[in-house]
């Protein structure tokens, strides 16, 4: 990349190794969705996982007593915006798939609302993927997903579904809403796996 | 579905207009620039002597089989890019783009994601950029019948494209434009309210696809007041335009 822009020099010069490629920071905390925000209640959510085996369903109250945890993470937006250490509390994947058997490698995450994404089941376990209810000490706004979002903090953060409502596990990496609509398969940000 | 694989290419800034008194127009000439559906967004791209790079995403305004990319970009003051592409940019500087980008907030007269009755777009601030293209689009389209577009903005001068969009409502196309804080003569003054956007639009029965684009606290009461009034969610497509 021989490339420079004429007059750039750049207002963030000390820039933040945790920063991937393309990325800003932000303090604030931008929304971005394909349409309205759904409104969920909580005594009317449940959380599913399909397998070739069947479905295991839980309600707010039994999935939230699977066991919470709470972590920090830094979360990338495929639209160029990074923010530092979030406090997020919610229940890891790891957990959610403790009694799950499946021979298959590949998730498609259903959301309250009709969205998908398509995941690796990879990339959600070995405490890198959780479903979380809280944000900044705060239960999830309906606007950032609440009452419940996965949260993949290493992958762009379309991956971490709004509303998620499910998972049903494939054989295949079939591409979900967003990625049919442009979106790269994976969404690693530190290679930049932006869009295909 | 055909798809355009986005690339980075390097397009040459040919025209800089004051589009409000804080944005300015920027238009593109982009060689190589497959071409965008209406309501697309492409990225920007600048590069420091050191090496070292900002991105943002913007939406495109034009449309359509050129080389020529029309952007209306805001200024936030605070921000990195937008500073950059308002005040410093200028005629004859490269760019570069990345694009076009994005499937689903966009309009075509036929094939994938098409509509066949009646949709409205509904803009607030900015948000009216990637609604002209689309506008434009039904408009070249002879579809213009079906179309309706509502503008919010704060003041006449903060209207963009306010020529373009006279030029479609000169030929037909249905315009409702709101005016938050101050308005022309013979306009009320007022924030949109879920009772003047019922007034404003077609019945939820009727309409087949709403546009809803603009500043995310604008997109979400927009979006929450179409829920309410009756308009199936997935009728609804919304872009948000973040604070970074």
């Amino acid at each position: 990349m021989s490339f420079i822009t004429r007059g750039f020099s750049g207002r963030g010069r000390e820039r933040d190794p945790r920063l991937p490629p393309g990325q800003s920071l932000v303090e604030d905390w931008p929304v971005l969705s394909a349409g309205p925000t759904p409104d969920v209640p909580t005594d009317e959510w449940s959380f599913s996982i399909r397998t070739e085996n069947g479905l295991t369903q839980w309600t707010w109250d039994e999935f939230l007593a699977l066991g919470v945890e709470d972590v920090t993470v830094d979360i990338h937006c495929v639209t160029h915006w990074t923010k530092l250490d979030m406090d997020w509390r919610g229940v890891s994947l790891d957990t959610v798939f403790q009694n799950i058997e499946t021979s298959a490698d590949y998730v498609m995450v259903h959301s309250y609302g009709g969205y998908t994404t398509n995941l690796a089941l990879e990339d959600l376990l070995d405490g890198k993927a959780w479903v979380a209810t809280e944000a900044e000490g705060e239960p999830l706004d309906p606007e950032h997903g609440g009452p419940a979002r996965l949260l993949v903090p290493a992958l762009y953060f379309w991956k971490s579904a709004k509303w998620v409502r499910g998972l049903v596990m494939s054989e295949n990496d079939e591409p979900g809403f967003w990625e049919q609509n442009g979106y790269h398969m994976h969404g690693d940000p530190w290679t930049e796996e932006r869009y295909w | 579905m055909t798809r355009i694989r986005p690339a980075w290419l390097v397009g040459t800034v040919t025209e800089i207009l004051d589009e409000t008194p804080t944005a300015k127009r920027i238009v593109l000439d982009v060689p190589g620039w497959p071409g965008n559906d209406a309501g697309s967004h492409l990225d920007i791209r600048l590069t420091a002597p050191d090496g070292y790079q900002a991105s943002r995403a913007y939406s495109i305004a034009s449309y359509g089989p050129t080389s020529r990319v029309v952007l209306a970009v805001d200024i936030i003051p605070t921000g990195e890019v937008s500073p950059f592409l308002t005040g410093e940019l200028r005629v004859g500087d490269p760019l570069e783009v990345h694009g076009p980008l994005g499937a689903y907030f966009v309009w075509k007269p036929q094939g994938f994601g098409a509509t066949t009755g009646p949709v409205q777009l509904i803009g607030g601030g900015s948000g009216i950029v990637p609604l002209l293209a689309i506008a434009q689009a039904a408009a070249d389209a002879g579809r213009m019948d079906d179309f309706r577009l509502l503008s919010s903005v704060r003041t006449p001068a903060d209207q963009f494209f306010d020529a373009e969009l006279d030029a479609l409502a000169a030929s037909g196309l249905r315009i409702d434009r709101i005016y938050t804080r101050q308005a022309p003569e013979g306009f009320p003054t007022g924030r949109l309210t879920r009772e003047s956007l019922a007034a404003a639009i077609p019945d939820p029965a009727t309409l087949e696809r709403t546009y809803v684009c603009g500043p995310t606290p604008f997109v979400e009461a927009v979006a929450d007041w179409l829920i309410d009034l009756g308009h199936q969610p997935g009728t609804i497509r919304t872009e948000r335009f973040g604070g970074a």
